[in-house]
């Protein structure tokens, strides 16, 4: 009877071994990679929501290249191990492209696999500028403006509209913190103005008020915070508490519905980057009422990067006719497409120009965006 | 050098170094009566924190003053917490009682883990807002020249008062002597009609009411929390008891102050960065010269 039953499931098995190579001539597989659980799973699952919308849509209309889209998720928590394991699988399952990852780290990890594989992968969030300076990785790709990109509107507003002199960086140590306030650094020291704090926290430590003295006797005109939303509330909130009330300039990151909520009054004030507001594109409106439709709720962060991403890879796809990657890169490179966050193509190094950034100020409980923008090239 | 601000680093680190101490308590009681390193307990300090979470949301909701509220979410987390201390021995350390010394601490470690996936589970992985409970008063930063906040001063007042009660408790009452009596000598301790496992309990509820204590001020003082807040701050607490010589009650306190003082000095004076490296070499180098902690007494190994 034992017998009968393994040959039983030996032979599922094997029927289920010969039908999934049937099945995926009919599919081309995009990769979503991204922290979709632990900590920071706030930062990814926007985007798999947006690449499941994005599938889900092209497939309703036929596909791409007459064939169906097939998601192929992994979950890297924001963890460069994870991040390579992540790239392994998806590697390993023959995905076409990778939407993916989100964070800085594990994207870093990750690329010497997929140049190995001849993959391209395309990040909707990860904003170290190494990871396509001077065109290093010609097949990595990203619907989002990198760090010292940000970086030179920051700069340039500290300088023109806040006039600071003096300025405290605090950052946590990590790459896309860190990577931050060195460039904002660089920056603003050509532009005459004054280190006088440049130091990191532990995210976990119980509390901050050594830092929190350190930054009064400071007295910087402005302080500017490389990390992410959770440290930065619980900084900002520590501050405001013991009455240091120096205006705070933070990055994309803290561009982040959960930053206000979980800053409450201290997050008042605050300036972060972001790109440029293009909620009025026919395009933009039809993704968020694809979210709401989809997940009955507001799109969280980098959901419009990732959507854009999608529709750039598909687009290249489409382009390209087949699914060979030298052709898709050149596709990418030569080939406008319309998303929500305007109307983008990849320069050489892979960066995606056509993106605008803008200032915004936490004003009243919302995001309020400045009239301080730039569109890169 | 400014001596304002030495006064300030030397404040701030004082206030770390209370809640230090109010954890590293837990374990040195723990470790004075059975010897075991209860890796769980930073834990059970994040639990307090939940559940004062919990109790003060539901009262913030029933419209109570902000006072009021923060004195029943402390007693209901001190309670709630004081019973998975209980619990968790019952279920994890008891039937390991003569166990080798391995068991129960890879019990514990197995303890720690679950009771953070459980919340993690069960409530959420993100940051949570926590209310701002500590009363936040101007005219006591002014009249301590900012060099203690009203939280600060808030937690260094709860945390001191605290400690000297439990302080007098153990040196006084039937049930601190036989406590004393029992991490002496177990066995004589039984011959003499103590009930250790009574006494053990105790010890227990003891430690997770000091650590949910902890857990309500860090988190109404830092304002959020998530499941895995327990875990740098009960290593940071461990390392203090162990620093202070473990198994002692005074040493606990010592520890953590020290241990908050050089952290807080060596951000002031070197770098945020280097927080955590000097706190560890201090730790070593006080190891090197007394291996068994600042006040720890020297004990002959039962081997």
């Amino acid at each position: 009877m034992k017998r009968v039953f393994l040959s039983a499931v030996a032979a599922a098995l094997l029927s289920m071994g010969l039908a999934a190579p049937l099945q995926a001539a009919d599919t081309i597989k995009i990769g979503v990679a991204g922290a979709h659980s632990g900590d920071l799973a706030s930062y990814g699952v926007p985007s798999l929501n947006a690449a499941k919308i994005v599938a889900a849509k092209v497939n309703a209309q036929g596909g791409v290249l007459g064939k169906q889209i097939e998601l192929v998720i992994g979950d890297d928590q924001c963890k460069p191990e994870l991040g390579t394991n992540v790239a392994t699988k998806l590697i390993s399952d023959k995905v076409a492209v990778v939407m993916g990852h989100i964070c800085s780290g594990p994207a870093k990890a990750s690329l010497p696999l997929y140049n190995d594989a001849h993959i391209i992968s395309m990040s909707p969030s990860a904003t170290t500028p190494g990871l396509t300076a001077g065109g290093a990785n010609p097949m990595f790709f990203r619907t989002i403006a990198k760090d010292d990109d940000q970086a030179k509107l920051t700069s340039r507003f500290m300088l023109e509209s806040l006039k600071a002199k003096k300025i405290a960086y605090v950052h946590d140590n990590g790459d896309y913190g860190k990577g931050f306030c060195d460039n904002n650094r660089a920056l603003m020291e050509a532009g005459g103005a004054k280190t006088v704090l440049f130091e990191a926290i532990t995210p976990d430590a119980v509390d901050f008020s050594p830092i929190v003295r350190k930054l009064r006797h400071a007295k910087a005109d402005i302080i500017v915070f490389g990390g992410y939303q959770p440290t930065a509330s619980k900084l900002l909130q520590q501050m405001r508490r013991s009455r240091v009330m120096t205006p705070d300039v933070g990055h994309d990151g803290l561009k982040y519905d959960a930053f206000i909520k979980m800053g409450g009054e201290a997050a008042g004030g605050v300036y972060c980057f972001y790109p440029k507001d293009t909620a009025s594109l026919p395009i933009y409106k039809e993704a968020r009422q694809a979210h709401i439709d989809m997940f009955k709720s507001e799109p969280g962060s980098f959901y419009y990067n990732a959507y854009s991403a999608m529709l750039a890879l598909i687009n290249a796809i489409k382009e390209a006719g087949s699914t060979d990657t030298d052709k898709i890169v050149e596709a990418l490179h030569t080939k406008k497409v319309s998303t929500p966050l305007g109307e983008l193509v990849f320069n050489k190094s892979g960066d995606a120009a056509g993106l605008a950034l803008s200032v915004y100020q936490i004003k009243g409980g919302k995001f309020v965006e400045t009239n301080y923008s730039v569109t890169l090239d | 050098m400014d001596f304002q601000y030495f006064i300030e680093l030397f404040f701030g680190g004082l206030t770390r170094g209370s809640i230090y101490a109010l954890i590293a308590l837990g374990y040195t009681l723990v470790y004075g009566i059975i010897g075991l390193i209860n890796f769980a307990h930073g834990e059970i300090y994040m639990i307090g924190a939940f559940t004062a979470l919990l109790v003060a949301g539901l009262l913030g909701y029933l419209g109570f003053p902000a006072g009021g509220i923060l004195i029943v979410a402390a007693l209901a987390a001190i309670v709630w917490t004081s019973a998975y201390g209980y619990t968790m021995e019952k279920i994890a350390y008891k039937p390991l009682r003569n166990a080798p010394r391995l068991s129960p601490l890879i019990s514990a470690i197995g303890m720690s883990t679950f009771l953070q996936n459980y919340v993690l589970l069960a409530q959420t992985p993100d940051f949570v807002p926590f209310p701002m409970l500590l009363p936040d008063i101007d005219w006591l930063l002014e009249k301590f020249n900012y060099v203690l906040g009203p939280s600060d001063f808030f937690i260094l007042v709860v945390s001191f008062i605290t400690m000297i009660c439990l302080m007098l408790w153990i040196r006084y009452t039937r049930m601190g002597k036989a406590m004393r009596a029992t991490a002496q000598n177990r066995t004589m301790a039984m011959l003499l009609g103590i009930d250790a496992n009574h006494i053990i309990s105790v010890t227990f509820i003891v430690g997770s009411a000091l650590a949910a204590l902890g857990g309500v001020l860090i988190a109404s003082h830092m304002g959020q929390i998530n499941f895995g807040i327990g875990f740098l701050a009960g290593m940071k607490a461990f390392t203090a008891a162990v620093l202070g010589g473990i198994g002692s009650v005074p040493g606990a306190v010592l520890g953590g102050l020290t241990l908050g003082l050089a952290e807080s000095f060596t951000t002031g004076y070197v770098a945020g960065n280097y927080e955590d490296v000097l706190a560890f070499c201090l730790l070593i180098l006080i190891l090197i010269f007394r291996p068994d902690g600042i006040l720890g007494k020297h004990q002959v190994q039962k081997v």
